[in-house]
């Protein structure tokens, strides 16, 4: 492999982990509410979507971003609760696959109603973080991606600490390890998925304003979850580790793939080919690399 | 907007279509197969926005056509085929239809066989299956001032009319990135014959369906250095695409959108990334031109203007949705010369539109001079000779920076009559003669 081949396959490597990234983000929206509840949440990308559209509209009214942000985190509070008390709460003790259907019809009406609300417009997003590559012997490295991928870090590092070091996040491993002994020792159930869902609105925020920023503030934001789908499959549904490495291998291993294989099937290849790895990795690993075995008594 | 006014827009259009229930003998009907919500609401809310607003000018400025009232009804597809067929099986009862207009290449291909035996007009304007541009082999299907060979061939001599003419392009490398769809792989072997001619190296990457993630393909066109890119985006694809030019390194001015990618929905979530950016089109954007004005007057401040945002009148879809509502309703004009001022059926309409020549006087006498060129259908050329021109996006606003371009028609007649015959003889379709297009059956 010459020298100038080899720097654009790594050129290739960084751009994928990067984008690997953004797939983290929009999966650790997944991994919060699984974790604690058993819910696969399809209407993680709707929500992803509702936040964003929710955020630049409020900026397009001329409200400060500071001030944006806030009062998009509390709308997205009152969604988390509205959700627990109207969909998760009648449903509890259902089938976890009624409650993947509820979350998939769920998708439907935060969507539509994003697009009640606020109109089916497009929007620009800037976030003040420039997109201009800057070069290291050759290889162009994204500033705004390099910028996500540390945001996406401090993301992590803050709900490690706040799942370890708090008596909340310690109620909600409790809830994710045993529902029944939670109940037992007096946690109620209902506040700690009202939080959990808070909590994944949160993270919804923040894909959403990144991601936004990428693609613009658009309803085809809530198809990043397609993106998540198989990060989650090979990361495992309920680590958040497990979400970044997932990540990280989906993104590296569909970009390589559409530059080395792409050519040989046509090209177009990275979309269906991240299922491809998931599937494979399913087949070895069914509970991911990271996701926690399950077993039952039968 | 707010939620008081889309549930008033909701109230007015409901009502509209109740209205148009109950059509009276000298009405006109459009149904629209529209999509006001999903991944490509922008760009349907500002063409059948456009679309509407000038039926809308008729009535009121004119009374109808010569007296025939015109109507429409709505029914929501969100871009999506199947959903367009059932609107399409939904509204097709409705009495008085003119044509048909959906927007959609895939909504289109399934109406082509439904159309052909129920005889009504199917406008796909700018866009559809390239040989439905040969009236002899498609009747009914109207892919009006452009069609994808079209589109192909007018960029092309763009590229070389900057290289300093056609000669110049021997050598020059171009990429086509286009969208993973049967719309993003229409222009394919065009683009192939086209390189083989003028000798230009062609390279063609598709991105896969929807376009939000496209790291791969642009490092892909870094490495092999070309000196063009065409876009034949739709939706996120288009500002993604501009992005990650960016991103690696790969000027925007070197970059020409097709037809599908020439809207502000495309370049404003680029921000600085599309600055210099140049596409294709086929009608200038802008809401200088006396037929846009007169609808800001007779119909916005009337309060019946169909788009919720009026900073969007004269936007590159709304404007594309005003031409199209010209050319329905010319041909409705020039068919009622021959049948009559009242009612027609689809088949009268279609025998309209095989005679919609609007030269750039009539073009100006309607308002529209400069918005577009002219068009020239006839029973064997749906397409019309349209005329494109190119803009270039200066971060806020398009401007023109080109005269008006004919794209290489005697080349590319060939080519789809091939096709078209082709079709024919696989369906076992006789060719229809210029006998077979004077009748029409009412």
């Amino acid at each position: 492999m010459e020298v100038y081949d080899l720097l654009f396959f790594v050129e290739v490597l960084i751009g994928g982990l990067l984008s690997g990234v953004m797939y983290s983000l929009v999966a650790i929206g997944f991994v919060l509410i699984y974790k604690t509840s058993g819910v696969l949440n399809f209407a993680q990308g709707a929500m992803l979507l509702f936040a964003a559209l929710t955020f630049v509209s409020l900026v397009e009214r001329g409200l400060a971003v500071p001030l944006a942000i806030g009062l998009t985190l509390l709308i997205m509070v009152a969604l988390g609760f509205a959700i627990e008390r109207s969909v998760l709460r009648p449903l509890v003790n259902r089938s976890p696959m009624t409650l993947f259907m509820a979350t998939l019809g769920l998708s439907y009406i935060i969507e539509g109603a994003a697009q009640l609300v606020w109109g089916t417009q497009v929007h620009g997003l800037d976030l003040g973080i420039s997109d201009v590559p800057f070069e290291i012997a050759g290889i162009f490295i994204s500033t705004f991606d390099l910028a996500a991928a540390g945001i996406a870090a401090a993301m992590v590092a803050g709900l490690s600490a706040f799942f370890y070091w708090t008596r909340i996040g310690l109620a909600f491993r409790a809830v994710a390890d045993d529902q029944f002994a939670a109940l037992a020792v007096g946690l109620r159930l209902s506040r700690i998925w009202g939080s959990v869902w808070t909590a994944a609105g949160f993270v919804a925020l923040v894909a959403g304003l990144l991601w936004g920023a990428r693609l613009g503030v658009q309803f085809s934001l809530s198809l990043v979850v397609l993106k998540a789908l198989p990060v989650l499959v090979l990361g495992g549904f309920d680590s958040i580790l497990g979400a970044i490495v997932g990540g990280l291998i989906v993104g590296a291993g569909e970009k390589l793939a559409e530059v080395y294989l792409g050519p040989f099937v046509g090209g177009g290849i990275e979309g269906w080919f991240a299922y491809v790895l998931a599937l494979g990795f399913l087949l070895l690993r069914p509970a991911g690399l990271f996701g926690t075995k399950l077993v039952e008594r039968v | 907007m707010t939620l008081f006014s889309r549930i008033a827009g909701v109230a007015v259009a409901a009502t509209l279509t109740l209205g148009t229930a109950a059509v009276q003998a000298d009405e006109q009907h459009f149904p629209m197969q529209s999509y006001r919500v999903g991944p490509y609401a922008a760009g349907g809310t500002g063409f059948f926005g456009g679309f509407i607003d000038y039926l809308n000018l008729i009535n009121t400025r004119d009374g109808g056509v010569n007296g025939v009232k015109l109507t429409w009804s709505e029914g929501e597809t969100q871009y999506e085929v199947e959903k367009g067929v059932e609107v399409y099986e939904r509204l097709k009862g409705n009495p008085g239809i003119a044509a048909w207009n959906p927007l959609s290449v895939g909504i289109a291909y399934a109406m082509i066989d439904r159309i052909t035996q129920d005889k009504a007009p199917l406008i796909t304007i700018n866009h559809g299956r390239t040989d439905t541009t040969d009236g002899r082999v498609f009747p009914y299907v109207f892919p009006l001032l452009l069609n994808p060979y079209s589109e192909t061939s007018g960029i092309v001599n763009y590229v070389a009319a900057k290289e300093g003419g056609l000669d110049k392009l021997k050598g020059k490398k171009i990429v086509v990135l286009y969208h993973g769809s049967p719309y993003g792989k229409e222009t394919i072997p065009i683009y192939q014959l086209l390189a083989e001619k003028y000798g230009f190296t062609l390279s063609q990457i598709e991105v896969p369906h929807p376009g939000n993630e496209q790291q791969a393909q642009w490092l892909q066109i870094r490495r092999e250095r070309p000196d063009y890119v065409v876009l034949r985006g739709w939706g996120v694809m288009n500002p993604v695409a501009l992005k990650t030019a960016q991103k690696t390194g790969f000027p925007a001015s070197k970059i020409i959108g097709n037809v599908w990618s020439n809207s502000e929905e495309d370049v404003i979530p680029a921000a600085d990334a599309a600055v210099g950016y140049t596409a294709i089109t086929t009608q200038a954007s802008g809401a200088k031109y006396p037929v846009v004005q007169e609808i800001v007057k007779t119909v916005y401040d009337a309060g019946k203007g169909n788009l919720d945002d009026k900073k969007r009148i004269g936007s590159v879809y709304h404007n594309l949705g005003i031409v199209n509502g010209i050319l329905n309703v010319e041909a409705v004009r020039i068919a009622q010369k021959k049948f009559g001022n009242r009612t027609l059926t689809g088949d009268e309409v279609r025998w309209g539109f095989e005679h919609l020549q609007l030269d750039p006087a009539r073009v100006e006498a309607l308002g529209a001079k400069d918005l577009f060129h002219s068009i020239n259908v006839t029973w064997k050329n749906h397409e019309g000779d349209g005329y494109v021109t190119f803009q270039q996006w200066d971060g806020a606003k398009w401007n023109v920076v080109s005269d008006w371009i004919a794209p290489d028609w005697a080349l590319l007649r060939p080519i789809i009559e091939k096709s078209s015959e082709a079709y024919a003889a696989e369906k076992g379709l006789q060719l229809r003669t210029g006998e077979d297009a004077q009748a029409a059956s009412n």
